[in-house]
């Protein structure tokens, strides 16, 4: 049952993947995106990192694709109007971006052939994670909220029309 | 102690390097800054579901922290990332990336 469901999964994730790179209307582009988003969710959801599958699904397809719709809306780019590039450029980055593939799965496909085994199922749940995470990690949970904080400061300071003068 | 799905570590790699390397396509392939954008969100997830693999495989739940970490640095860098976009846009009218080549040489 899991099987079907990682494979089918991974499949939704990768033909998802090929649209957003290779679909004409950006708005397109930004609901693939979701689609793969969503699909990297359920592969959450089968490792049993309940906690993260959720926050995933919030951050990235509640708040940041919502960003990324804002901005095409906003810069009003819902129709086609990116240049074309040259068709040897496409070509040199689809064989660039092919022969890595290649590459990786060449160098992965002989790596490791064990199962996975989930020794400790539990680990994805929020109690088990805030511990770890306020335990070993509250520093950098502090700085990551600094990060945020300068983050939309200087997301506002650029952003904002300079006066005329 | 459990097999749960009885899937090699190995088909989540190469799941991984899949989507990572549509990810390096897209920046390359595409003129669009926001769908270059995109594609590195996509590419930065990659490497976060190939972190929550192992973390899931090894039994230690820093990994799944680590990609929480990631998240909020990715939403930072999503929130620059588009003002930027958003003055660009403003000062030339287009994200066309060849527009921008000023400090190409």
């Amino acid at each position: 049952m899991t099987h079907y469901a990682f494979y089918f999964l991974s499949f939704l994730a990768i033909l998802s993947a090929l649209m957003v790179v290779f679909s004409k209307n950006p708005i397109h582009s930004v609901l693939y995106l979701v689609l793969t988003f969503f699909a990297i969710a359920g592969h959450y959801l089968l490792l049993n990192a309940q906690f993260l599958a959720v926050v995933h699904i919030v951050v990235y397809a509640g708040a940041i694709m919502v960003l990324f719709l804002y901005v095409l809306m906003l810069l009003n780019l819902n129709v086609d109007a990116e240049p074309k590039n040259k068709t040897w450029v496409k070509v040199a980055g689809v064989l660039s971006g092919g022969m890595l593939m290649l590459t990786l799965i060449a160098t992965f496909s002989k790596a490791e052939t064990q199962a996975l085994v989930q020794k400790d199922p539990s680990i994805g749940v929020t109690a088990n994670l805030g511990k770890i995470l306020f335990n070993d990690f509250a520093l950098p949970f502090e700085i990551s909220s600094i990060l945020l904080l300068s983050a939309m400061v200087g997301a506002i300071m650029l952003s904002k029309k300079e006066a005329k003068n | 102690m459990e097999v749960i799905k009885a899937i090699p570590l190995n088909h989540y790699i190469l799941l991984s390097a899949v989507l990572f390397a549509i990810g390096v396509m897209g920046v390359l392939v595409r003129r669009n800054a926001i769908i270059i954008f995109m594609c590195i969100e996509l590419m930065l997830n990659a490497v976060n579901l190939l972190m929550v693999a192992f973390s899931a495989h090894h039994g230690d739940g820093k990994g799944q922290v680590f990609v929480f970490f990631i998240m909020a640095v990715a939403a930072a860098e999503v929130a620059v990332g588009l003002s930027i976009l958003i003055m660009i846009h403003r000062n030339t009218e287009t994200t066309d990336v060849g527009f921008l080549n000023k400090l190409k040489f």
